[in-house]
């Protein structure tokens, strides 16, 4: 029902759409004004999310540890496991970012024999991974429409991607890993009946229209060609503020940019904003250094303490003429 | 929260709005014109009608098809004659038929394909006219 729910909503954009890519007025909302306001809502929403985040209270420490924690000189410890400084927070995290170091230790069950066993499930890691770099490689290698002259380093970078010039024009090997991906990525959330169990509109609704993005844009790649002068003249009018709308440009540039826009505005209301939220999570990001220094719970109540030395001091007399003993005298 | 964790995510925050706006302060505010192609070569000049194999909207969008379509079938198939829609016949050859009009490679194909960042292969086997004068 999710499923179908966000297939409709895919649809209903196409359909937005092509209907923009007829009409020459929506043509200049689609080309000139959706751009800032999807960037703007793109970078305001991010910055709010994180702030709200941050904004959070997190009274005490809570990082996973998952390997051995500082402690005495002679025990082997696991700096970026269980990171008890500055340094190892920034090493896990760099592992957590770049590498996705705790998906790596995915575990999958089975019933073998009438036992559970638990393995590795590296798949999800694998095909996250994948996915993950590819886009960005994808998102870089687009800076070519944008950026005039064309940074070398873009250059460099398409020439890497496109390595084994297979077809004309090249495919691009980041656009086959992250259709990879992705397929991977959605197959898992219809096919196994857990996952299906607990994916809601939004979760298909992410993956269809990052989807509809890849398929675009390979089509406009491969299939039906636009003219490129056309669209990086519209890419370089959006940056120099003095936007154009683009003439003769084919109507899957249209959906292209619709779905893209739809992302970017989305982005900071859906769970992709996983991007962001990485670096706040308080399991990776703190140090696990409770056992060496005291962390106080900063809205604690302040409660009214009557301490042993106050006590004393207020019945010293009481105490002496019973014959108690004293500690001050 | 504590002061030096809001540095850090003002700090994050910072980071992530200077990388996101990437190609608004690289370019520093320059426009940058659309590249204007010269047919200003004697092969052209000497054409009674002004026009390439297909018409020029679809030249723009699928020359590069076109190309690796002769290639493969003149090539590999030995089918070494292309009737455009218009009925007129050509060559399939990039030097013979493409590069004889467009002898200017600096002044048309180079224009396009350095704006929007394409490097065909081409000219890695095939031999440009100029190049091979000088």
């Amino acid at each position: 029902m999710n499923l179908l729910i966000s297939i409709v909503a895919i649809l209903i954009l196409t359909l937005l759409a092509l209907g923009i890519a007829l009409s020459q007025n929506m043509a200049y909302l689609l080309t000139v004004i959706l751009p800032y306001v999807a960037f703007a809502a793109f970078l305001a929403g991010f910055v709010y999310r994180v702030i709200k985040w941050g904004a959070s209270p997190v009274p005490f420490r809570i990082p996973t540890t998952c390997g051995q924690g500082k402690s005495l000189p002679w025990i082997q410890t696991n700096p970026l496991e269980n990171p008890s400084g500055c340094w190892g927070v920034i090493g896990r995290m760099a592992q957590e970012i770049f590498l996705f170091r705790s998906l790596f230790r995915n575990t999958d069950v089975a019933i073998i024999e009438g036992r559970p066993v638990y393995g590795s499930a590296k798949w999800l890691w694998f095909f996250g991974i994948l996915f993950h770099w590819s886009f960005l490689i994808i998102v870089l290698r687009h800076l070519r429409f944008f950026i005039e002259p064309i940074a070398s380093w873009i250059g460099v970078l398409s020439a890497l991607d496109g390595f084994f010039e297979i077809g004309i024009p090249t495919l691009y090997l980041s656009d086959a890993t992250l259709l990879a991906g992705l397929t991977f990525l959605f197959l898992r959330r219809v096919v196994v009946p857990q996952v299906r169990y607990i994916s809601l509109f939004t979760d298909y609704f992410s993956l269809l229209l990052i989807a509809g993005v890849i398929s675009t844009g390979l089509l406009l790649r491969h299939f039906f060609p636009t003219d490129l002068n056309a669209v990086k003249t519209l890419a370089l009018g959006w940056i120099t503020f003095s936007p154009v709308i683009p003439h003769k440009v084919s109507a899957f540039f249209y959906i292209h940019l619709c779905f893209v826009f739809t992302l970017l505005a989305w982005f900071p209301l859906s769970k992709l904003m996983h991007a962001g939220g990485i670096f706040l999570s308080p399991t990776r990001n703190m140090t696990n250094n409770s056992r060496r220094q005291r962390h106080i719970n900063p809205w604690n109540a302040p409660v009214k303490v009557h301490t042993y030395e106050e006590y004393e001091d207020e019945f010293r007399d009481k105490m002496k003429a019973s014959g108690l003993p004293v500690e001050k005298e | 929260m504590k002061q030096h964790q809001w540095g850090m995510i003002a700090l994050g925050l910072v980071v992530f709005v200077i990388l996101i706006t990437f190609p608004f302060w690289s370019g520093k505010g320059k426009t940058s014109p659309q590249p204007t192609l010269s047919f200003d070569t004697p092969a052209i000049a000497q054409l009674q009608e002004k026009r390439c194999v297909e018409d020029t909207s679809f030249m723009r969008d699928n020359h590069m098809k076109i190309l690796g379509t002769w290639r493969d079938e003149a090539v590999r198939e030995g089918k070494r004659f292309y009737t455009a829609r218009n009925g007129r016949v050509f060559e399939k050859s990039l030097s013979g038929t493409c590069l004889k009009c467009h002898s200017n490679k600096q002044q048309f194909c180079d224009r396009c394909h350095n704006y929007v960042g394409v490097k065909p292969t081409c000219f890695s086997c095939h031999s440009i006219p100029e190049e091979v004068k000088k």
